[in-house]
């Protein structure tokens, strides 16, 4: 791993290790020494720091991991994953919103609907996909294309990495709530199999209005919250500051979500988050995706619908003439 | 069963903690001074400017439903702790301080009830219990009012008001959006109407869910409705949100609202939506 790659608050012992690693490089080079042993010990270093940091990350960390710059996207997974993916654009009314896509593909030979967020590498991509906050429009195309996948029985996939739906003008005017609630309440109701996994950011209902379905994935790294702990933070805690301490009250992360119940499984990622192995994440991804669309084959018609809404329906926690309910 | 002395339209019992504090109170609009126990005798709507106060709950329930015919249902379904959540103080000290602030037991007081003879199931959001922020116990109350609606076959009626999400219950409040919303598929599916009715202030998951899908959206007048607060949109967006952004009445210029009612014409004009949809006939007595 370069040096480059550790760019994160928390991965500053690592970038420090890593630079004088270059560094011993650079002499031995230089110089023609033999820095051999020096250069090993340096190595053993960083393994042993790696271990000590990646394997006891706060949430906080995590959340940052979720949304490395390297992080790999939603595309990147459909790339690694699926063959003859075809982008089907636009919602037939107003626009096409490139931060939230779909499409047909292949996945292991069998037709699926992708429906992805994403998110734009470089700063010209950035904004042309609105740096992953999709708008009414792209809630609109994702029902559009879900509603071409019941037509012709195509299991449905989502991609789930968004900060959020875009808080803005345009997208208030064209009523994005609506949207959202819209996806909500058809995808209860759409008759094919469906799965969402969550690869990076789950922000909230802007995450939700592509993620009602029959299960839902999420990458070890991954959070999935009903608000960022930033904005948790300048809330209850009057202080954006305070974001560690809101990621670990809101209990957003993989393990949490799965204790929950919120999620069905976590998959593992690459030691150092997925960036730093895209391809090995996506095969865990792969193995996951086909384990559960074995299992949801078996269902169909209403067996499958009201399994979907019993899931949701048990979703809560609460008392009842004082007894605990969940 | 009759939970209210006189819960008649125009004679309503209201607890002193639904108004104002004080003997009278100052229209925000025309200025006007009124009486207090005259604006709770009209719903909390100032005679002459029309401006509507926010109404609690239970004072809605006996200004809406015919005399006598008002069942509370779930009333014992209240907000659990499942996140163990503390901020500057822990999250079941914050509930009990809502409860004794606005006499209920959550955010939302749900039931059945007859409006002009037509039985419906009603869940009635009250902003003074945590800003109305949907948790665990308001979702499943609001599941159950659509769920009973779905059984009884009858219409169902939900008024919002709400900041949107309570934080305090992380994922699982995010959660009650789903599943409002799968409810409300399934009565749609049925060919139940549901009426939602959007009141000041309706913001966040709970407009990003049942609130909107009515099959009719009435608003009150005034009413602020939105996804994104105004704050949020500045912070996140740099964009300053013109006057008058977010209210009903923009909202219905928009096209997200059906209809803008007075709350002192709720009864009748449910009734005429309710004849129309779900009886298919014109009310006995025509407006």
């Amino acid at each position: 791993m370069e040096s480059s790659s550790y760019t994160l608050d928390f991965e500053k012992p690592l970038r420090d290790l890593s630079a004088q690693l270059e560094q011993l490089r650079q002499q031995s080079l230089e110089n023609n020494l033999d820095l051999g042993s020096e250069i090993a010990a340096i190595e053993r270093k960083i393994a042993a720091t790696q271990r000590d940091i990646y394997s006891k990350l706060t949430p906080w960390q995590k959340v940052q991991i979720a949304r490395h710059p390297k992080r790999p996207y939603a595309l990147d997974y459909v790339a690694l994953l699926c063959t003859g993916f075809r982008e089907l654009h636009g919602d037939r009314q107003f626009n096409d919103d490139r931060a939230l896509i779909g499409g047909t593909a292949f996945f292991n030979g069998e037709a699926v609907m992708i429906i992805a967020q994403q998110k734009g590498r470089d700063t010209k991509e950035k904004i042309a996909r609105n740096f992953g906050m999709p708008q009414p429009e792209g809630y609109r195309k994702a029902l559009r294309l879900m509603k071409l996948a019941e037509k012709f029985g195509l299991p449905v996939i989502t991609f789930i990495d968004t900060p959020g739906a875009y808080p803005g003008i345009g997208s208030e005017e064209r009523h994005v709530s609506e949207a959202i609630a819209v996806n909500l309440r058809e995808m209860a109701m759409l008759g094919v199999p469906t799965i969402s996994i969550v690869v990076g950011e789950g922000g909230s209902g802007g995450a939700l209005g592509i993620g009602v379905t029959d299960r839902v994935l999420i990458f070890d790294n991954s959070y999935y919250s009903v608000i960022s702990p930033e904005g948790c933070a300048a809330i209850l805690w009057k202080d954006p500051a305070a974001a560690p301490k809101a990621a670990e009250a809101l209990k957003l992360n993989a393990d949490q979500l799965e204790k929950l119940g919120v999620v069905d499984e976590v998959i593992p990622e690459p030691f150092g988050g997925a960036h730093t192995a895209p391809e090995k994440a996506a095969e865990s991804l792969k193995y996951a995706l086909q384990k559960h669309l074995n299992d949801l084959k078996g269902l169909k018609g209403d067996k499958l619908l009201d399994a979907r809404y019993e899931r949701y329906r048990h979703l809560g926690v609460y008392e009842e003439a004082g007894t605990a309910h969940s | 069963m009759s939970l209210f002395s006189k819960p008649k339209y125009s004679t309503v019992v209201v607890k002193k903690k639904d108004i104002p504090k004080g003997l009278w109170t100052k229209c925000p609009i025309s200025g006007e001074v009124i009486f207090n126990k005259e604006l709770e005798a009209n719903l909390m709507v100032v005679p002459k400017s029309g401006y509507h106060f926010p109404i609690g709950a239970r004072a809605r329930i006996a200004g809406l439903f015919d005399e006598g015919t008002f069942e509370e249902q779930d009333a014992t379904v209240r907000s659990a702790d499942p996140l163990q959540f503390v901020d500057s103080q822990p999250y079941p000290e914050r509930i009990k301080k809502y409860e004794r602030d606005s006499g209920l037991t959550e955010a939302v007081v749900c039931g059945t009830g007859k409006i002009h003879g037509i039985k419906v199931s009603v869940a009635v959001m009250d902003f003074r219990f945590c800003g109305g922020a949907m948790g665990s116990a308001v979702g499943e109350k609001i599941t159950r009012a659509i769920e009973r609606a779905l059984e009884l076959k009858i219409p169902c009626i939900i008024f919002s008001a709400s900041g949107g999400a309570r934080m305090q219950e992380g994922i699982f409040s995010l959660m009650q959006m789903a599943k409002t919303s799968a409810a409300l598929g399934r009565l749609s599916d049925a060919g139940l109407p549901y009426i939602s009715v959007l009141t000041h202030p309706t913001m966040g998951g709970v407009t990003a869910s049942f609130a909107v899908l009515g099959d009719v959206n009435i608003a009150e007048p005034g009413a602020l409705i939105g996804f994104a607060g105004a704050r949020v949109i500045k912070d996140t967006v740099k964009q300053t949100l013109p006057p008058g952004f977010q209210t009903a009445e923009f909202l219905q210029t928009h096209g997200l609202v059906d209809r803008i009612v007075n709350r002192l014409e709720m009864r009748d004009e449910l009734r005429d939506i309710l004849s129309a949809l779900h009886l298919r006939k014109a009310p006995a007595v025509a407006k």
